[in-house]
């Protein structure tokens, strides 16, 4: 069994930059986040891998930073909340999330919104059920959740009527 | 553009959609050390020795602190609400356990250390030996002769003893009919999805301490903290950046704020410590935990007569902060609801156990209070055999008698029940409702129906009422409004809002009132330095005091620029009037002047008129005349899966008052929000403890909180009645939901449930219990009370 602390080597790209680093062993995703690159936005909620609020996108798919070691994820593309806005402005879902209010204290807020990310990239147009139940991993204690799901319509709405499809998804 | 009563973008949003939010647990400061407590594993225990000296010597710690090392250094934690003739029997509450601890969660020690890692090494080598004692769990044991004591220095586990109202034994023995209940109102545990966090930095030079905390109110924990810490007040800085989410649990002054900010003034070196969730279910304070006995004494007819409450309040092991104003004032004087019921009487005895201390938990009082009297009115509609709404609307508080002033002597402001309940049984559509429910019995299913017609007290409060209940603290509220010389507006609020939108909502007021854009007004709240004085944000009273305060120092604002533009017009100042941002002479239109071009001639000051003097800004202190009353109608529609128990809840109905709305998305976002917490309690949440006091439902894995998948869309409908004595006319809305939601689908499941004669059953209704009532039923055992079986 390799040290858990000894420095592992791992490439990996970050909201679309490459990085070479070499890491702890029991580094979890969402510590290097949070404490190597400062990416304060992806949250942690939670011990137990239940609140979702650390949700990220690796190579597409939703996953919960807590999750994950770091070191496990070379070669892969990580997007956080950060990484979700494109220059121009807002990326539809967060545009959203202002319109119909889904968020209030904000705090699971990126963790719901990458959650959403991975969702509508597999379903690009969920009923309001499958919208529920997509959010399932994560867990808002301010909004009652309607509105979350009223953004995540309306967000998939504006996804697909926009030209472009796929380019709306970062990488 | 109106903007007051227009659902603005939030502008909160941006920086917390995009990553950029400034939460505690962000917070790095260079050469910050990290601290974490050692918690008691025993509810109950002495320490027989406690030792050290091998975590001490672990490489990267700084400093191991124990119970011993603060004696006589620190203050112990302050109890900072205390209610007279309440019988209050205060005990010390150390920020370190001394040589007894007193429920599993309590602080032993703390480490700190230069990274987490060392920190949680250190931990693991500290040697504690406890010699563990029996423990109390319930308030019924906990009142037992002979049950252990969870303080010594006391003679009993009673914590305080109070009562209010008029003796009803008269009218319960002259009644028609009488119906009682026993209630367990569970504990809950407010899970804020941002766990507490506390960052505190000392300055040697300025021999300041800066504390940066999840707090809901900064004043407040500057207050507290300093007098814990003997450090004095205006030395001592508290910052509430973003905090995410509160509901009740960061008003309070805990061990660990204090812990950290005396290390750091030990240690010299800024000190970071961050709750985990696993012991946030511990360390922080719990919510609700009553037995109550109540009773309600009425005609046949469906006139209450008489309300009568006896309370058990589970206080745990310590009073906290605000603990016990929460089962008396908040929960007592207002237990008769929105009925004009003549007499009541309530007693509450507050108990000390072996279990994490009890607080605030949104709504505080007021969801117990109005759950007993919902239950009671269901149960004696049901006795009587009249339909609950029916008994509710004879009772309801009639327009005409407003103010009106009730059983306990405190007037609520103003209300429209009846145009609530109408509004909410017609978007309902009562009618049809009741051929789908005989339909669906007939066929055997169980569909039910909860209405509620609440009121509550909010708004919290006059200042003169918060000293008259042993409140330790006003509950006014300070505005401070600058105008630059640009023109451009900054807002330093006393309230510490935390989610509730109030930066967008107070820059609707602001730009409503001086005609500025939005994105000229910034508002600032949080940090102590900044901010004059405030008391923070909880008891729905940020935008009805903190928004008095606000329009009042507006108006002051405006006043001095009215007469620098009649200065400026050269009109008397009586000929100004002031609209769309613009002074203009009465009656000549084309002499004015912009809001701006005054703020830059305040200012510039070459030419002011006599005794006004430069610049333009203004401060308020708003001391509200009474405390607001919000009120509504609630309906919910459920169906019970009678194979499974499991309830699901099919419509949900909320008619809200709370005045006139200056944001309806956000008071409506306030509203949903807190139903569905209000759901959590009557369906799910429960805190459950075993008998030696370990808490089983310890993490987010074993207690259950509302998830999207089991939650019905909610439709939210207002009628807006002003309160008459506020500035804004505003009432409060943060708490209406978690008031009103759990009697409303714990009456719609009893309902559904009536078929089978099961007239009670404890909260949560969890599947299994509500398998196990209808299998009863079933079996022909029926209509008993299903009542709590654990602890
Ligand atoms: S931090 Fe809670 S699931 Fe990752
Ligand atoms: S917005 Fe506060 S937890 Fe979701």
């Amino acid at each position: 069994m390799p040290d858990p602390v000894s420095p592992t080597a791992v490439t990996l790209t970050v909201n679309g930059e490459t990085r070479v680093e070499s890491l702890p062993a029991n580094l979890l995703l969402s510590e290097y986040l949070r404490e190597h690159l400062r990416l304060t936005g992806t949250h942690v909620g939670c011990d137990t891998s239940q609140c979702g609020a650390c949700t990220v996108l690796v190579d597409g798919l939703s996953v919960k930073a807590c999750t994950v070691l770091a070191v496990s994820l070379d070669k892969s593309r990580v997007v956080t909340v950060e990484g979700l806005a494109r220059p121009e402005g807002l990326h539809p879902l967060q545009a959203a999330f202002q319109a119909r209010h889904a968020l209030q204290c904000g705090f699971c807020t990126p963790g719901v919104l990458m959650t959403a990310a991975g969702l509508l990239r597999e379903t690009p147009r969920p009923s309001p059920s499958e919208i529920r139940a997509g959010l399932d991993g994560v867990l808002c204690r301010c909004t009652g959740y309607e509105n979350i799901v009223a953004a995540i319509s309306e967000a998939a709405e504006s996804i697909q009527a926009a030209a472009g499809g796929d380019a709306i998804w970062p990488s | 553009m109106a903007v007051l009563g227009q659902s603005v973008p939030r502008r909160e949003d941006v920086r917390l959609m995009t990553g950029r939010g400034r939460y505690t647990a962000d917070m790095v400061r260079p050469g910050q050390l990290y601290a974490i407590m050692l918690r008691s594993p025993h509810a109950h225990a002495r320490i027989r020795s406690l030792t050290t000296e091998r975590a001490r010597a672990y490489p990267g710690v700084h400093a191991i602190y124990t119970g011993r090392d603060l004696v006589g250094r620190i203050a112990p934690i302050p109890t900072a609400w205390l209610p007279p003739g309440s019988d209050l029997a205060v005990t010390e509450h150390p920020a370190l356990a001394l040589d007894t601890v007193r429920y599993v969660g309590d602080a032993v020690a703390m480490v700190v250390a230069d990274s987490l890692e060392a920190a949680r090494e250190a931990r693991n080598l500290i040697e504690v030996d406890y010699d563990v004692l029996p423990a109390v769990v319930s308030v019924t044991d906990a009142l037992r002769e002979n049950a252990p004591r969870v303080h010594d220095s006391l003679p009993t586990n009673l914590a305080l003893h109070w009562r209010a109202g008029v003796d009803v034994s008269d009218a319960f023995r002259t009644a028609e009919v009488t119906v009682r209940r026993t209630i367990v109102q569970q504990r809950l545990i407010p899970n804020p999805m941002e766990p507490r966090a506390a960052v505190a930095e000392y300055d040697p030079g300025q021999e300041s301490l800066t504390l940066w905390a999840t707090s809901q109110n900064p004043h407040i924990h500057r207050l507290l903290v300093s007098s814990v810490l003997n450090m004095p007040e205006h030395r001592v800085r508290v910052i509430a950046q973003d905090v995410g989410g509160g509901f009740g649990s960061k008003i309070a002054c805990y061990p660990d704020e204090v812990l950290v900010s005396f290390a750091a003034r030990e240690l010299r070196r800024p000190v970071k410590w961050v709750e985990e969730r696993q012991e946030h279910f511990v360390a922080t304070t719990h919510g609700r935990d009553h037995v109550e006995e109540v009773e309600l004494a009425g005609r046949r007819d469906g006139t209450i007569t008489a309300v009568r409450v006896k309370a058990l309040a589970n206080l745990g092991a310590y009073l906290s902060t605000a603990a016990p104003g929460v089962p008396t004032i908040l929960f007592g004087l207002i237990v008769t609801g929105a009925y004009d019921i003549p007499r009541a009487s309530v007693e509450v005895m507050g108990v000390y156990t072996n279990t994490t201390p009890v607080d605030a938990y949104r709504g505080a009082g007021r969801p117990e209070a109005t759950f007993l009297i919902e239950r009671l009115v269901d149960a004696f509609a049901r006795e009587i055999g009249m339909d609950p709404i029916a008994v509710r609307r004879k009772n309801l508080i009639r327009d005409e008698q407003f103010p009106y002033t009730n059983a306990f002597s405190i007037t609520y402001d103003s209300g429209r029940y009846q145009a609530a309940l109408d509004l909410a049984l017609q978007a309902l559509d009562l009618p049809r409702f009741r051929e789908e429910q005989t339909a669906a019995r007939r066929e055997g299913r169980l569909l039910g129906l909860g209405v509620t017609t609440y009121v509550e007290m909010c708004g919290l409060g006059p200042s003169e009422v918060a000293g008259a209940v042993g409140f330790q603290g006003g509950l006014w509220e300070h505005a401070l409004v600058r105008i630059l010389p640009t023109g451009k507006v900054m807002v330093m609020t006393g309230i510490s809002p935390h989610g509730q939108g109030e930066e967008t909502t107070f820059a609707q007021v602001v730009s409503d009132r001086l005609g500025c854009p939005l994105e000229d007004i910034e508002i600032m709240h949080g940090d102590t330095d900044q901010v004059s004085m405030g008391w923070g944000t909880y008891g729905s009273r940020s935008t009805a005091v903190g928004g008095g305060a606000l329009a009042m120092a507006l108006d002051r604002v405006i006043d001095k620029a009215g007469r620098i533009a009649a200065h400026t017009l050269e009109a008397d100042v009586a000929d100004i009037t002031f609209d769309g941002g613009r002074f203009s002479v009465r009656g000549a239109p084309d002499r004015s002047v912009s809001f701006a071009e005054v703020a830059l001639k305040a200012h510039l000051a070459w030419s002011l008129p006599a005794g006004v003097e430069p610049g333009l800004e203004a401060q308020a202190s708003y001391d509200p005349a009474n405390f607001t009353y919000p009120f509504g109608t609630h309906a919910a529609v459920v169906e019970v899966a009678r194979e499974t128990g499991e309830v699901r809840v099919l419509r949900y109905i909320a008619v809200d008052d709370c005045g006139p709305l200056i944001n309806p998305m956000i008071v409506e976002g306030q509203v949903r929000g807190g139903i569905v917490q209000g759901i959590g309690q009557a369906l799910w949440e429960g805190a459950v403890y075993d008998e030696t006091g370990q808490l089983l439902s310890a993490s987010l894995m074993d207690y259950a909180l509302p998830k999207a998948r089991f939650l019905p869309p909610i439709e939210v409908l207002h009628t807006e009645t002003p309160s008459p004595h506020n500035p804004l006319g505003v009432k409060g809305v943060g708490e209406t939901g978690t008031i009103a939601a759990t009697p409303t689908v714990v009456n719609a499941v009893l309902d559904a449930l009536s078929p089978l004669g099961i007239s009670d059953l404890s909260m949560p209704f969890t599947p299994e219990r509500v398998w196990r009532a209808i299998r009863d039923a079933e079996k022909g055992v029926g209509g008993r009370n299903h009542d709590h079986d654990a602890v």
